[in-house]
C-alpha cells in the first residue's frame, strides 16, 4: 500500500509540474505577443486621426497620411486572392481527391518546397518575368507575386482539410448516383469550408505582411491609384520607407501605419470567420 | 447442444413477427422460384490487390424480397454487397471477375454508366453518413443532382414521401431546415434510408444498417425493412442472426469469401443443409 501511494504521489507531482510548465510556456508566448501588440498600439495611436487615414503622403512637416497605401494594400490583396485562392484550392482538391501515385507525390513535394522559398526570391522572379518585359513596376506584378506566395499555403491546407472529411460522406454521395465532380463541389468542399477558409486566412495574413516581393514589383507610390498597370502604394512598403527615414514625424507615422495594418488583418479575420462559421 | 436449443428458441419467438408462410418446399437455391431474379451473380471473384476476397460466388436474388447476408467478420459479405452497385470501384487496386446481372444486364460490362447503376441500386451504410446540410437538403440531394423533379413543389413532395417511407416524417417535419447532424443516431440512419429511397431505387443494399443503434432504433429500422420490401428488392448484411431471422425471406451464409449456403430463412435457422451453416448458427464458431 505504501509503495503504491508513493508512486501515486510521484505521478501527481510530475503531472502538476508538467501542467504548470505548459501553462507557463503558453503565458510566455501569448505575453510576448500582447507586449508587441500593446507597444504598437501605444506608439501608433498618437499619430492616428481620420485625416491620417484618408490623406496621401506629404513632405516632412506637413502631416499627410496613408490613405493611398490602405487603398493600394486592399487592391493588392484582392488581386492576389483572385489569382491565388482559386489556384491554391484547385491544387488542394487535385492532391486530395484526384491525384494518385508518383505524379501527385511530386506535386506535393514541389508545393512543400515552394512554401519554403524566401519571399524576396519570389519578388525577384516576378521582376524578371513580368516587370522587365513590361518595362515598369505595376500593381499587377505585385498581386501576382503575392499570389505566388499564397498558392502553396492554400493548396496544402486545402488538401489537409479535405482529407479530414470522412470517407463515408464521399461514398454516401456516390451511392446516390452523384458523379465525382458533384461529390467534390457539392458535399466535400462545403464540409471542409471553414477549414479551407482558415487556410486562406493564414495565407492572406501572411501576404499582407510581405514587403520584400512588393519592392521589386508594385514598388510603391505617393499618390492614390487603383490602376493595375501602374506602380501602387502599399502599407508595408510605406512603413518600410518611413521607418528607414531620418525624420521623427515619419517614424511616428510608420508606427500608426503598422497599427492600421494589424487592425486591417484582424478585421479581415473576423469577417471571414463570420462568413464561414459552422451552420450545420 | 444448449446452443442449438437456444438458437431455435430465439427463432421461434421471433417467428410470429415475420409472418411465416409455407416456405419449406422452397428449393435451396431460389433460382427456380416463381419470382423473377432481379439480381443474378455468376462466378464472381473479387481481389484486393493480390489477395482474393470472394471465391466463385453465384446467387440469384428474386424481386421484392429481403435477402440477408450473414457470416463472421471478414467473410466477404460487405465486399460482396458493394460489388452489386460497384461501390468497390472507389477502392484502389481492386479487381472483379465474373458477372453481376441486374435486370439481365451485366453491370461490369464495358460502357455501363455507373452513375445510372447507383441510381437504380441504392445503398445504406453501416455508419450513418448524413451530409453536413439541412435535413431537407440531405433527402433532396439525390433528387437534385439527378434532376428528378421539375419544380420546387414536386421536390418538397418527394422529400416528404421519402421521409414518411423511412418513418421519420413525424419526428422532423417541423425542423426540416435544421442540421441533419442534430438528429440522434437512429434518426440519422433513417434519414440516410430516406435519402436513398428518395430517388426510388429498385434495389436497396443495406450494410449492417442497425449495428450502431440501440434496440429501439434497431426495431424501427427492422420494421421499416419489412414494410419496404413491398416496393423494393432489399439485400441486408447483418452480424445479428436474430435480425436476419426477423426481417429476411432468404438468407445467404458466407464464410472465408465463399458462399456456403442460400436458403429460405426459416429453413436456414431450423434445418440448414450444410454442416458449416449449422455450426455457425448454433454458435460453435464465428
Amino acid at each position: 500500500m505504501g509503495q503504491t501511494s508513493y508512486a501515486d504521489r510521484r505521478r501527481r507531482l510530475i503531472s502538476a509540474a508538467m501542467t504548470s510548465l505548459t501553462a507557463l510556456c503558453t503565458l510566455l508566448a501569448v505575453g510576448i505577443l500582447l507586449v508587441i501588440l500593446s507597444y504598437i498600439a501605444w506608439q501608433g495611436i498618437g499619430s492616428l486621426s481620420f485625416r491620417f487615414l484618408i490623406d496621401s503622403p506629404r513632405p516632412v512637416g506637413e502631416g499627410g497620411g496613408i490613405g493611398n497605401a490602405i487603398l493600394g494594400s486592399l487592391v493588392l490583396l484582392v488581386l492576389s486572392c483572385a489569382i491565388g485562392l482559386p489556384l491554391g484550392i484547385a491544387v488542394g482538391i487535385y492532391l486530395s481527391e484526384i491525384g494518385k501515385g508518383r505524379f501527385a507525390g511530386a506535386v506535393r513535394f514541389i508545393v512543400d518546397t515552394l512554401t519554403g522559398i524566401p519571399s524576396i526570391v519570389t519578388g525577384v522572379f516576378i521582376y524578371a518575368i513580368l516587370v522587365l518585359p513590361m518595362k515598369h513596376f505595376s500593381a499587377f506584378a505585385g498581386g501576382v507575386a503575392l499570389a505566388l506566395i499564397m498558392v502553396p499555403i492554400v493548396a496544402r491546407t486545402t488538401e489537409e482539410m479535405l482529407k479530414l472529411v470522412p470517407h463515408s460522406l464521399r461514398e454516401g454521395a456516390l451511392a446516390l448516383g452523384a458523379p465525382q465532380w458533384r461529390v467534390t463541389l457539392g458535399v466535400i468542399l462545403p464540409a471542409a469550408a471553414s477549414g479551407i477558409a482558415t487556410g486562406a486566412m493564414l495565407a492572406i495574413a501572411r501576404v499582407s505582411g510581405e514587403t520584400a516581393p512588393l519592392l521589386f514589383t508594385a514598388f510603391g507610390s505617393r499618390f492614390f491609384s487603383y490602376y493595375l498597370d501602374r506602380p501602387i502604394a502599399s502599407l508595408t512598403v510605406q512603413i518600410y520607407n518611413y521607418a528607414i527615414s531620418p525624420y521623427d514625424e515619419w517614424h511616428a507615422q510608420a508606427w500608426a501605419a503598422t497599427l492600421v495594418l494589424m487592425t486591417l488583418i484582424l478585421g479581415i479575420n473576423i469577417i471571414v470567420r463570420f462568413l464561414t462559421r459552422k451552420r450545420f | 447442444m444448449s446452443g442449438v436449443v437456444m438458437a431455435k428458441a430465439k427463432v421461434q419467438t421471433a417467428a410470429p413477427k415475420i409472418e411465416v408462410r409455407e416456405r419449406d418446399q422452397m428449393p435451396a437455391k431460389p433460382d427456380s422460384d416463381s419470382k423473377k431474379a432481379k439480381v443474378a451473380v455468376r462466378d464472381l471473384n473479387f481481389y484486393y490487390g493480390r489477395s482474393q476476397a470472394l471465391h466463385n460466388i453465384s446467387v440469384e436474388i428474386p424481386e421484392r424480397i429481403v435477402m440477408a447476408f450473414i457470416g463472421p467478420s471478414g467473410c466477404g459479405k460487405s465486399t460482396f454487397l458493394r460489388t452489386l452497385n460497384r461501390m468497390n470501384d472507389v477502392i484502389p487496386a481492386t479487381r472483379v471477375e465474373g458477372q453481376v446481372l441486374i435486370d439481365d444486364r451485366d453491370i461490369y460490362a464495358a460502357g455501363t454508366d455507373v452513375v445510372d447503376l447507383r441510381r437504380k441500386v441504392g445503398m445504406v451504410f453501416q455508419k450513418s453518413n448524413p451530409f453536413p446540410k439541412s435535413i431537407f437538403d440531405n433527402v433532396a440531394y439525390g433528387l437534385r443532382i439527378n434532376r428528378l423533379t421539375k419544380s420546387n413543389g414536386e421536390l418538397a413532395g418527394r422529400v416528404e414521401e421519402a421521409l414518411k417511407d423511412a418513418a421519420l416524417w413525424n419526428e422532423v417535419k417541423d425542423r426540416l431546415k435544421t442540421s441533419a447532424l442534430s438528429l440522434s443516431g437512429g434518426q440519422q440512419q433513417r434519414l440516410c434510408i430516406a435519402r436513398a429511397l428518395a430517388i426510388r431505387p429498385e434495389v436497396l443494399l443495406m450494410d449492417e444498417p442497425a449495428s450502431a443503434l440501440d434496440p429501439i432504433a434497431t426495431s424501427k429500422i427492422e420494421e421499416l425493412v419489412f414494410s419496404l420490401k413491398k416496393q423494393y428488392t432489399i439485400v441486408i448484411v447483418t452480424h445479428n442472426m436474430q435480425q436476419a431471422a426477423r426481417v429476411s425471406d432468404t438468407t445467404a451464409f458466407f464464410l472465408l469469401g465463399k458462399l456456403i449456403e442460400v436458403n429460405a430463412t426459416e429453413k436456414m435457422f431450423t434445418a440448414p443443409n450444410e454442416k458449416l451453416t449449422e455450426d455457425y448458427i448454433t454458435g460453435r464458431f464465428g
